[in-house]
């Protein structure tokens, strides 16, 4: 088992045609994911390198019976893209586009209020369950299958982090990059109540970063709900205030959003959080032998 | 993006709101003169930098002169403009490099009653605007969130139906406003959201809101930044921006697409992803090192982005090393390498360069630094870059 995507997952990538779009649909492929479709408004009919192209993803879900979409659609057409996913009943939306206006996604949040429909990102790195299937731009070589689930706001700190829990010898049961906008589709404690509810998942790693307060929120829920091991990692401790550190949502606004907070609630709740970056494959090491051994 | 409050204010007066009479100025005779067109018996002199605590905040050249000023006479306004103009503000916002006073606004001064504060932001949690009023105006907001959370009244925004007659009602109840105040903040209010979500504003802020001495409601500061991602909405505001605030490596790098911020410390950090950027930060200070910037290269970048990217850092005096620390993924290891050794020809690196590489191509990008005959330092891991990378200063 694994959280979101699975052995029943059928993809199609909403802006196919675009060179990333292209690009990570083909890299999705050769990992084995069943991308079965593209979508391009205007380019309905065609064909590219073997991916069939519909106008919408209304069609494209009637031929292919798709139940994922992969969103590479330009900042601008995000927003609409997403909500006619949903409208087209696709279950599960990962939207990998990065720079979508944030009002865009307060408006993609209403739209999708009572729709059975999962948005994950924007601006994320995808989502991957090692061994059956990868949604998104993450390579596929780094992650192997095992019992480890891992939630992050970050993309490349993810692989770092997927990267260690290799060398310590632990797979992944599915890594979920949320993303690094304010506001998204899914946030830690959606991901974790899944990981709690997975029982392929033994352990969780999650990887916060500086801005807003998921980090504490998901430090709460930890406290109440969670039963396996969790470590973490938060990114920024040296980040200046106010400044936007590369990511959208990554800004220290108003001295709260900082790091020492975030790190001081998540050990309240018990969590085994790395110091260094260098240590999150190890520390989720230490958290799982504390809970054996407790 | 940032905008001053002069300009905040022109796109208030034209969304239909109440703020002050004001001019604005770029010389200490044209202040004596907007003094006498402004036609009080007092008029506010503020200076117009992107940074807040400017009543607080002292010049380094003239260091009793406040960043703004109540005057009383044509003359004063002429003086504390030549003391203000070309000089360096420093408040508790600017950091000690200060900024460069370059304009001025003149106010025409207001019989003030009270001072309340209002603020829309948006909201994480509710996924939405959300409008922050209190009674406290003229204090930073987060002093009173600390200290004094019951007066701190808020309002989520829903965009479809912007704020409601009755939501805005509500919080003028929760500020004491009655009569005229009253009617002007329910119409002020809803205004205002409308304004935020409009522009696709990330801050617009009104400290303080003050009540007059006849009881109207005027906006007499106003803080409006915009989300940078909708600027495509927007190109009129691109007038607005002031690339003197800006840090003129920041305002490069955005242009090569990478997104970077200067720092105080010796090591350069060339690192792809924000998180992984972030990190590679934490580290260096962990290992009792100082980085000298966040860099960003993105997943996107080509080699000349990336060849940009070490131009920019070392520009920086302060450089004495570089860590490179890339994670490949849509970024190709053997790119960066391959824009690294360009560097050497092109841009003429001097100083000592660590490099960690995993990821898409490494094994590709390992052999080019091997064969290049530079002298490079590779690292295993983090941890490793980290502490050759400190090393290679304490030696």
């Amino acid at each position: 088992m694994s959280i979101l995507v699975n052995e029943s997952t059928k993809v199609i990538c909403q802006g196919i045609t675009g060179r990333a779009g292209l690009f990570h649909s083909q890299q999705c492929r050769e990992y084995g994911t069943p991308l079965v479709a593209g979508v391009t408004p205007g380019k309905g009919g065609t064909e590219v390198d073997g991916f069939p192209v519909y106008d919408t993803v209304a069609e494209a879900v009637e031929v292919t019976g798709a139940n994922t979409s992969m969103v590479f659609v330009p900042p601008r057409f995000c927003a609409a893209a997403i909500i006619e996913a949903a409208d087209a009943g696709i279950e599960l939306i990962i939207a990998i586009t990065e720079g979508v206006p944030v009002l865009d996604m307060v408006r993609v949040r209403r739209e999708l209020l009572g729709k059975n429909c999962r948005l994950v990102g924007p601006n994320c790195p995808g989502v991957i369950t090692p061994g059956v299937a990868k949604i998104g731009i993450m390579p596929g070589y780094i992650h192997s299958p095992g019992p480890v689930g891992l939630v992050s706001r970050s993309g490349t700190l993810t692989y770092e982090a997927a990267w260690q829990l290799g060398n310590v010898g632990l797979g992944q049961s599915t890594c979920v990059g949320i993303g690094g906008d304010p506001v998204n589709g899914t946030n830690f404690i959606d991901v974790l109540e899944l990981f709690q509810a997975d029982p392929a998942t033994e352990s969780v790693l999650m990887i916060g970063e500086i801005g807003g307060n998921a980090e504490e929120q998901a430090a709460d829920y930890i406290t109440a709900n969670m039963t396996k091991p969790v470590a973490a990692f938060i990114a920024g401790r040296t980040a200046p205030p106010g400044k936007r550190m590369g990511h959208a949502g990554a800004i220290i606004s108003g001295g709260s959003g900082t790091a020492v907070e975030k790190i001081a609630s998540l050990e309240a709740a018990g969590v085994e959080v790395a110091q260094s970056p260098a240590d999150m494959g190890t520390a989720l090491k230490r958290a799982i032998e504390k809970a054996a051994s407790a | 993006m940032k905008i001053h409050e002069y300009q905040g204010k022109q796109l208030l007066r034209a969304a239909g709101v109440s703020v002050p009479r004001g001019l604005v100025v770029k010389s200490a005779d044209d202040a004596a003169t907007a003094f006498e067109e402004l036609g009080g018996e007092v008029a506010i002199i503020k200076s117009q930098i992107h940074a807040g605590g400017r009543g607080k905040g002292r010049f380094r050249e003239a260091p009793d002169q406040s960043g703004v000023v109540l005057l009383r006479s044509a003359e004063e306004a002429r003086e504390n403009a030549s003391r203000m103009l070309g000089n360096t503000l420093v408040t508790v916002q600017t950091g000690e490099e200060g900024k460069t006073v370059k304009t001025l606004f003149l106010e025409e001064g207001l019989d003030i009653a009270r001072e309340l504060y209002l603020g829309i932001v948006i909201d994480r949690e509710t996924c939405s605007p959300v409008l922050i009023a209190s009674t406290e105006g003229g204090m930073a907001i987060e002093e009173v969130a600390a200290e004094t959370p019951e007066k701190i009244f808020r309002e989520a925004v829903d965009i479809s139906t912007g704020l409601t007659d009755q939501q805005a009602r509500v919080i003028a109840e929760k500020l004491d406003l009655a009569g005229t105040a009253l009617e002007n903040a329910v119409e002020l209010f809803p205004t205002l959201c409308r304004f935020f979500v409009e522009s696709d504003c990330s801050l617009t802020e009104i400290n303080p809101l003050v009540v007059t001495g006849d009881g109207r409601l005027m906006c007499l500061d106003a803080k409006v930044s915009f989300d940078d991602n909708a600027m495509f909405r927007h190109e009129d505001f691109e007038t607005l921006r002031d690339l003197d605030e800006e840090d003129p490596a920041e305002v490069r790098a955005a242009e090569a697409g990478l997104s970077y911020v200067n720092l105080d410390g010796n090591i350069g950090c060339l690192v792809n992803g924000a998180g992984l950027a972030m990190s590679t930060m934490d580290l260096i200070k962990l290992h009792g090192g100082e980085p000298a910037n966040f860099l960003d290269v993105g997943g996107g970048a080509d080699v000349d982005a990336v060849t940009e990217a070490f131009r920019i850092i070392l520009e920086d005096d302060n450089v004495k090393a570089i860590l490179v620390n890339i994670f490949g993924g849509i970024m190709k290891c053997d790119t960066i390498v391959e824009a690294l050794l360009g560097a050497y020809e092109n841009v003429g690196i001097t100083i000592p360069l660590i490099v960690r590489l995993e990821g898409t191509n490494v094994e590709l990008a390992r052999e080019m630094l091997e064969s290049s005959g530079r002298e490079i330092v590779t690292a295993t891991d983090l941890t490793d870059a980290a502490q050759k990378v400190v090393a290679t200063l304490e030696a």
